[in-house]
């Protein structure tokens, strides 16, 4: 009988297939957006918690200034390498401490030239960057400390600048300072905000502040806290170091920031959430929207198809028969939608993924969900013309032109 | 046709059936009382409002008198609720109508499997019983013909087909030539006098034409509501 209901509802939708489209059409939006969106959250999710494994979830960012809405952060007086000297002297419970003064210059090999971003660094920053190199070596104490200027680059640039050619040993011009390649970093990728982070070279800092910079400022320290170690302890031992550096009289606000990574992708993580959320709270009314066109279109057939109930009726069709046939149909053309929703929603979620370059994760889950969904809004909103097409008269139906 | 004793098969005893109520009702049957027993073949005629299709629509258990009690096969069915009466209608009867009733865009032989659908018969059975009693009704070769392509005589022999498809007790049938011209109704005639004869299923036939009525064993005439007349013939027999 289930069979038969289904073959019925298959043919009534067929028979009137632009309608039926139209009908569904809530129930599409609303799956495909519930399907999109979560698929895309899952990509980004997934995405945020790569790179902060990526970045390692002990990261702290030192910044001249208070960042934040209403606050000025010009005025603030950046690091210097004495602040440096410091904090690695005094923290405790740190890794590795590196600073970073940064720089856009042409960097030129041969006839090959590119801009990019020079940073001023020690060694530390292949600690808290989690960063290894892939051919050469790190920078040695004494061009650290002699300001001799050494270079290690990224592989976007290695690829633009050399292409087959080793660059190890080779001579580029950085900012008109001619520097030795000593090494190559391993390949790391596009950042949560887009930016290619192999297009960089690295320079020992006090040769990138004499011969680039021109002066001796350090834009931000970025400071590793030690396995096991909370990085809140860490953030509130810089933050003492850094008031008593700067000359801070307790009351006074201080004219530095330290920013636990951490925190940042997990406030990135919850914005996604609630944009989720909002998303789930549109999809839910396109739902609504879309089973009330439902209710609106079985009634319409069940009055058009009046007297076709009356026959069946008529010949021995059993109330609970004729309700099960409409309400088959109701659920038939809510799962169509549904089908229809879930398609929409993958092939809006593959378009998006690849542009945000975010994977693409199918959550089985949620498609069963959706299919879930689908239905009960079909036998919801289905029940009130089934059960009018059960409850007519035969006589009546019958006669009904 | 011997009698097997017992009840008769049908029996009104003072129905009454009366549309709407106060100053706007239309009594439609004034108190009737009739019988009919197994294997009869029964004209109903009247003039038109006289109620021949109200008093066929209670004898099919499509609605109920007013006052007065209907019983089939000896059981009350004015005590049955709507679902035991649908599961007699099932059972024992058989409906063909003046307008067909056939299900548009609809091959003859799903037509005719349709009150086998309803009643669980298993799809290959159906199909082949369908088949069989298209045959009988001489429409071999048309099982996949939908109404549209068939001609009136035609249709209303699917429609004979799909009432007789589930074996019933009586065959109830509502001005069945009125859509047809002379030619049609004949062979129709024929072959209601035929499942009749043959199979012993007792025909209860409402027409407004005198050599259609001719074609059964006993006729009952209504006037106002009331059986005017009641007389057999044993012209068929
Ligand atoms: N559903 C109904 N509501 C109101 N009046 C009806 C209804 N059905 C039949 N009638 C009235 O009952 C009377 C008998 O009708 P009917 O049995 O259809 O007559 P016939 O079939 O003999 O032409 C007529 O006056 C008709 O108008
Ligand atoms: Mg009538």
């Amino acid at each position: 009988m289930l069979v038969e209901a289904v073959k019925l509802a298959l043919q009534a939708i067929r028979r009137n297939a632009l309608r039926s489209f139209l009908t569904v059409l809530g129930i599409i939006i609303g799956v495909g957006a519930v399907i999109g969106m979560v698929t895309i959250g899952n990509g980004t999710t997934a995405r945020i918690t790569a790179d902060l494994a990526k970045l390692g979830t002990n990261l702290l960012f030192v910044l001249p200034g208070q960042v934040g809405p209403g606050r000025a952060s010009s005025d603030a007086k950046p690091f210097n390498n004495r602040d440096i000297e410091v904090m690695r002297a005094q923290l405790t419970g740190v890794q590795a401490v590196a600073p970073v003064a940064q720089k856009s210059v042409p960097v030129i090999y041969g006839t090959e030239n590119r801009n990019t971003v020079v940073t001023g660094t020690d060694s530390g920053y292949f600690v808290v960057q989690n960063w290894a190199l892939a051919r050469g070596r790190g920078f040695h104490e004494g061009e650290e400390r002699a300001g001799r200027a050494a270079c290690i680059v990224g592989q976007t640039v290695r690829e633009t600048l050399f292409g087959r050619t080793d660059p190890i040993g080779e001579t580029i011009r950085v900012h008109n300072v001619s520097c030795e390649v000593i090494g190559l970093l391993e390949a790391k990728g596009q950042s949560s905000f887009g930016t290619d982070l192999d297009d960089t070279v690295l320079m020992p800092l006090r040769a990138f502040q004499r011969r680039i910079a021109g002066n001796m400022d350090i834009a931000r320290v970025y400071v590793s806290a030690r396995n096991g170690v909370d990085t809140a302890k860490v953030q509130t031992g810089i933050e003492r170091l850094l008031r008593e550096r700067r000359n801070i009289t307790p009351g006074k606000e201080d004219d530095f920031s330290v920013r636990d990574m951490k925190q940042v992708v997990q406030a990135t993580a919850g914005a996604t959430a609630v944009l989720t959320g909002l998303l789930g709270a549109v999809a839910a009314v396109s739902l609504l929207v879309g089973g009330i066109g439902i209710m609106n279109i079985m009634l319409v057939s069940v009055t058009e198809r009046t007297r076709e109930i009356g026959i069946r009726l008529a010949i021995g069709a059993l109330e609970e028969q004729v309700l099960m046939q409409f309400l088959v149909e109701a659920v038939v053309l809510s799962l169509f939608g549904g089908i229809l929703g879930i398609a929409l929603g993958l092939g809006l979620a593959i378009v998006t993924t690849a542009a945000l370059n975010v994977p693409f994760l199918v959550d089985p889950f949620i498609i069963l969900v959706a299919f879930g969904f689908s239905a009960v809004v079909g036998i919801l909103f289905g029940y009130i013309p089934a059960h009018r097409a059960a409850h007519l008269d035969p006589i009546q139906a019958l006669r009904h032109e | 046709m011997p009698r097997a004793g017992g009840p008769p098969l049908i029996e009104f005893k003072g129905v009454s059936k009366v549309f709407g109520s106060g100053p706007a009702a239309v009594p439609a049957l004034n108190a009737v009382d009739l019988s009919i027993d197994r294997g009869e073949f029964v004209a109903i005629m009247g003039p038109s409002g006289s109620g021949k299709s109200t008093a066929m629509n209670i004898l099919g258990c499509l609605d109920a008198p007013t006052s007065g009690t209907y019983r089939f096969m000896g059981v009350d069915v004015g005590r049955l609720n709507r679902h035991q009466r649908t599961l007699l209608r099932r059972r024992y009867l058989g409906f063909v109508f003046q307008g067909f009733n056939l299900l548009a865009r609809t091959s003859a032989v799903e037509n005719v499997e349709l009150p086998l659908v309803y009643r669980g018969t298993p799809t290959t059975a159906r199909r082949r019983l369908a088949r069989e009693v298209l045959a009988r009704v001489g429409l071999e070769g048309r099982e996949d013909h939908t109404p549209g392509e068939l001609s009136g005589g035609q249709q209303q022999r699917v429609a004979i087909a799909r009432a007789i498809v589930t074996d019933p007790a009586v065959l109830l049938a509502d001005e069945p030539t009125g859509n047809l011209d002379s030619r049609m109704s004949l062979e129709i005639m024929n072959l209601l006098g035929r499942l009749n004869r043959e199979q012993g299923i007792t025909v209860v036939m409402v027409t407004h034409e005198p050599d259609m009525a001719a074609h059964a064993r006993r006729i009952i005439r209504f006037v106002d509501g009331r059986i005017d007349s009641d007389a057999s013939s044993e012209r068929a027999a």
